[in-house]
C-alpha cells in the first residue's frame, strides 16, 4: 500500500544522503521525494511516498525518527493530509492536434507555458492522479518531455505540524 | 586563550574524561599528534594497523562502559577503521573515531588520500560529523560522545580536516548538549510496566530472555533481583552473557543457534517471553514462523527500531532497561500476595526446565589423548582470575566459550556478536588492558582469527598491556568446515590452514612469550606458566581437529529442531 510521509529535518550537511541511504539501505521504496526548506529556518521538509505493509511502514517511521537530524515523521496515509504535484509536460502538438491539447489543458485547469508552432510545454498541478489521468490522455498525442515533482502534502485542517 | 583546532580537539577529549586513545599518525592528522607529543594528560597507544586500534577502543568501551576513542588519518586510515566501526554498530558500542580529512579546498578533489569517509560509514555509524569551522568543533565533540554513549549507544564519526586543525580559535567547552530531534526515551511507561508485571504474574511458563542491553545498560543487578525475587528462568544471548550468573539454578545458558537445548526448549513452550535488551536476531530465533510459538511477548528496549522488526510483539516497553527493571521490581513488592501464587503455579515449568538441562546438558566427549577445547575452556575458568576479561575472535572457540566459560559478570566477555568479526579478539583484549592494568584479560581466538590482527603482539609487548593469547589451533577454519562437514558433504573448500604456524617462535620475534600444549594433561601446567608470566603471552593448545560446535540449530530450522549429537 502507497504512504505519505512528511519527515522535518535539520538542515545539516548530508542529511538528504542519510535519509536516502536508510531506504536504500533497508530494502525500503521510494516512490518519490522532494525536499526544500521550510519558514522555519535550519528546518527542511521531506515528502517521501513509499509503499509497504503495516510491518514496514512502521519500521520507516521508526527508522526515519531513530536518525538524529529527523525531528519529526508525519504518516498522511489516512487521508488526513492534501497531496499535490506539479508536472511540466512537452507535447507534440500540430495541425489538428493542437485544438485537442488545449481542450485536454482547459480540462485539467493546467497552462500552457510555453510554445512553438510544433509543441506545448503544459505546467498541471493537481494530486497524483490527476496528473496521471492528463499524461494518459496527452500520451496518444506524443509526449516528448516529462518532468515530476514528486509528491508535497500537508495536513487538513486548523492545526500546524506541531498541534 | 587561543589554541589551533588540533589543540581544541585535545581539550575536548580531556574535558570528557578521556584518559586513552588508540590512534595512528598521517598526514593529515599530523597537527594533532604534534599537539599530543607534549599534551601529558591523554595516555596514547599505537596499534599496529588502524582496525586494530578502533577494535582496542572498542574493547576498552566494552569493559569500561566508557566512550572509547580512536583515531586515523584520511584514506586508508579512515578505511581500515570501517570494520571496526561496524562492529561497534552491529553491537551498540559507545565510540567516538576521529578521522583527519583533506583540507576543505581539496575536499571533493581526489586529493591525495582523500576519501568520502562520512559516506562510506554512513550505514554503520549512530551519526557523524564533518567539522567546517574551528568554532565549531567544541559543540560537535560535546554532541558525538552524547550521542554515543545515550539512547541506544553507538559509535560516532568525527571527520576532522587539516585545515581546521591549523585553524586558531578560543576553547570553551559547552556544559550540556540540547540536540531537538534527539531525545531518547529514558524512562519505561509506568502504565506499561504495570501491565507487563499483571501480564508476568499471570503466566505459568515465563522465561526472560535477555541481550547485551542489560551489559551495556548496566542493568544487571536490576536483572537478577527481579529474576530471583520471582524465580524466573533466565536465558541469555551471546551479547548478554554475564549479566545474569552463569552458575545461578535459574540460568539456562545461552539460547539459539549453538545455545544449550534447554534454553530452546523453554523458549518454544513458553507462554510469556520477557525480552530485556534483545532484538530478536535470525541467530536466535532460528525460523520466525515456528518461534516461541505459544508466548505471549513483552518487549523492553531503548531503541524502538528493535521492537516488532522480527517477531509479534504484544507488550513493547521503550526504556532504558535499568529504569524499566527498577519499576518492575518495585510494582512486583506491591503484589506480595500475588507474587507467592504465581511462585507455586510455576512449579510444572521448573520441572519442565530441569527435565530438559539433565536430558542434554551443554557437554562433550572428554578424550585422554587429543586435547579437547571444551576442556581447554573448562581449565581456562577453574585457573583464571575471578574477575579476568575474555575477550573472543569469530568461530568455534567463540561458542565454544559462550558454552563452557559460565560467566558471572557484566563487561567480562567482550565479543563481537553481530557482525561476526574474525581479528576482533585480540585489539579488544588489547583495549580491556590499556583500562585495567591490573587485571587478568586472556583472549580465546582459533588460529584463523588470531591472525587477522596477530601483528599486535607488538603494541602489547611496547605497551607492556599482559594479554594472555589462548590459541585454539585445528589448522582449521573451523566453524565454516563443521558446516562444510554437515551440509556441503565434507568438501573442504578452503577451510584447511594448511601451513602450520610455529606460534612459539612467532611470540619470541615479538619479546613475547610462548607455550605449546599438544596432549590433554599438559594443558594445565600450559595455562598456569602462561597466567604466571608478566608479560603478553601465547598459549597454543593443538586441539582435535574435526570437533564441532554442538548442539546446533541448522539455518533457516526451528529452535527445537536441535542437532544434538553428529
Amino acid at each position: 500500500m502507497q504512504h505519505t510521509i512528511s519527515v522535518m529535518v535539520e538542515n545539516e550537511f548530508g542529511v538528504l544522503s542519510r535519509v536516502a541511504s536508510l531506504f536504500s539501505g533497508r530494502g525500503f521504496n521510494i516512490d518519490s521525494l522532494s525536499v526544500a526548506p521550510t519558514n522555519e529556518e535550519g528546518l527542511s521538509r521531506m515528502t517521501i511516498v513509499t509503499r509497504g505493509d503495516d510491518k514496514v511502514l512502521e519500521q520507516i517511521n521508526k527508522q526515519l525518527n531513530k536518525l538524529i537530524d529527523v525531528l519529526k515523521v508525519i504518516d498522511f496515509t489516512d487521508g488526513s493530509g492534501i497531496e499535490r504535484e506539479m508536472a511540466l509536460i512537452k507535447v507534440t502538438a500540430e495541425d489538428e492536434s493542437r485544438a485537442e491539447v488545449l481542450r485536454i489543458v482547459d480540462i485539467f485547469r493546467a497552462k500552457i507555458i510555453d510554445v512553438t508552432p510544433k509543441s506545448y510545454t503544459i505546467e498541471a498541478t493537481g494530486n497524483p492522479l490527476k496528473i496521471d489521468a492528463i499524461l494518459d490522455l496527452l500520451r496518444p498525442l506524443g509526449l516528448k518531455e516529462l518532468v515530476r515533482t514528486g509528491s508535497v502534502t500537508i495536513g487538513r485542517g486548523a492545526k500546524g505540524w506541531k498541534g | 586563550m587561543k589554541m589551533n583546532g588540533a589543540r581544541i580537539m585535545l581539550e575536548c577529549l580531556k574535558k570528557e574524561g578521556v584518559d586513552t586513545v588508540f590512534g595512528y599518525p598521517g598526514g593529515t592528522v599530523i597537527n594533532i599528534y604534534d599537539e599530543l607529543f607534549s599534551f601529558k594528560e591523554i595516555r596514547h597507544i599505537l596499534p599496529r594497523h588502524e582496525q586494530a586500534g578502533t577494535h582496542a577502543a572498542d574493547g576498552y568501551a566494552r569493559a569500561t562502559g566508557k566512550v572509547g576513542v580512536a583515531i586515523a588519518t584520511s584514506g586508508p586510515g579512515a578505511t581500515n577503521t570501517v570494520t571496526a566501526i561496524a562492529t561497534a554498530y552491529m553491537d551498540s558500542i559507545p565510540m567516538v573515531i576521529v578521522t583527519g580529512q583533506v583540507p576543505t579546498a581539496l575536499i571533493g578533489n581526489d586529493a591525495f588520500q582523500e576519501v568520502d569517509i562520512i559516506g562510506i560509514t554512513r550505514p554503520c555509524t549512530k551519526h557523524s560529523f564533518l567539522i567546517r569551522d574551528v568554532k565549531d568543533i567544541a559543540t560537535i565533540m560535546k554532541k558525538a560522545f552524547y550521542i554515543a554513549r545515550t539512547g541506544r549507544p553507538g559509535p560516532v564519526l568525527v571527520d576532522f580536516p587539516k585545515d581546521i586543525q591549523v585553524a586558531m580559535g578560543e576553547f570553551s567547552y559547552p556544559d550540556s548538549v540540547e540536540i531537538r530531534s534527539y531525545k531518547p526515551t529514558v524512562e519505561g511507561h509506568p502504565r506499561q510496566v504495570e501491565k507487563a508485571c499483571k501480564m508476568i504474574l499471570e503466566a505459568h511458563k515465563p522465561v526472560l530472555y535477555v541481550g547485551g542491553g542489560v551489559v551495556l545498560g548496566d542493568a544487571s543487578e536490576q536483572l537478577t533481583v527481579l529474576a530471583r525475587k520471582l524465580g524466573i528462568p533466565v536465558t541469555t544471548t551471546l551479547m548478554g552473557l554475564g549479566s545474569f550468573p552463569g552458575d545461578d539454578p535459574l540460568s539456562l545458558g545461552m539460547l539459539g543457534m549453538h545455545g544449550a537445548y534447554c534454553a530452546n526448549m523453554a523458549m518454544t513452550h513458553s507462554d510469556l517471553i520477557i525480552a530485556v535488551g534483545s532484538r530478536f536476531d535470525d541467530r536466535v530465533t532460528g525460523k520466525l514462523a515456528t518461534f516461541a510459538p505459544h508466548a505471549k511477548i513483552i518487549h523492553i528496549d531503548v531503541d524502538p527500531t528493535s521492537i516488532k522488526k522480527n517477531v509479534r510483539v504484544d507488550l513493547p516497553i521503550v526504556g532504558d532497561v535499568k529504569d524499566v527493571l527498577a519499576q518492575m521490581i518495585k510494582f512486583t513488592d506491591k503484589m506480595k500476595d500475588k507474587t507467592v501464587e504465581f511462585a507455586a503455579a510455576m512449579e510444572p515449568w521448573h520441572e519442565d526446565i530441569s527435565a530438559w538441562k539433565d536430558k542434554h546438558p551443554i557437554s562433550y566427549k572428554s578424550s585422554t589423548t587429543t586435547i579437547k577445547p571444551q576442556f581447554v575452556i573448562q581449565k581456562l575458568r577453574e585457573l583464571c582470575d575471578e574477575n579476568a576479561i575474555i575477550s573472543t575472535d569469530v568461530g568455534q572457540h567463540q561458542m565454544w566459550t559462550a558454552q563452557f566459560f559460565k560467566f558471572n559478570s557484566p563487561r567480562t566477555l567482550l565479543t563481537s556478536g553481530g557482525l561476526g568479526t574474525m581479528g576482533y579478539g585480540l585489539p579488544a583484549a588489547m583495549g580491556a588492558q590499556a583500562a585495567f592494568p591490573g587485571r587478568q584479560v586472556i583472549t580465546i581466538c582459533g588460529d584463523g582469527g588470531v591472525q587477522m590482527n596477530i601483528q599486535e603482539m607488538a603494541t602489547l609487548v611496547q605497551n607492556k598491556l599482559p594479554v594472555k593469547i589462548v590459541i585454539l589451533n585445528n589448522n582449521f577454519l573451523g566453524m565454516v568446515r563443521q558446516w562444510q562437514e554437515l551440509f556441503f558433504d565434507k568438501r573442504y573448500s578452503q577451510t584447511c590452514m594448511e601451513l602450520p604456524i610455529d606460534y612459539i617462535k612467532l611470540a619470541d620475534a615479538y619479546g613475547a612469550k610462548g607455550f605449546l600444549a599438544t596432549k590433554p594433561d599438559e594443558v594445565e601446567k600450559v595455562i598456569k606458566q602462561g597466567f604466571a608470566e608478566k608479560g603478553p603471552v601465547i598459549m597454543e593448545f593443538k586441539i582435535a581437529r574435526e570437533e564441532k560446535v554442538l548442539p546446533m540449530v541448522p539455518a533457516g530450522a526451528s529452535l527445537n529442531e536441535m542437532v544434538l549429537n553428529a
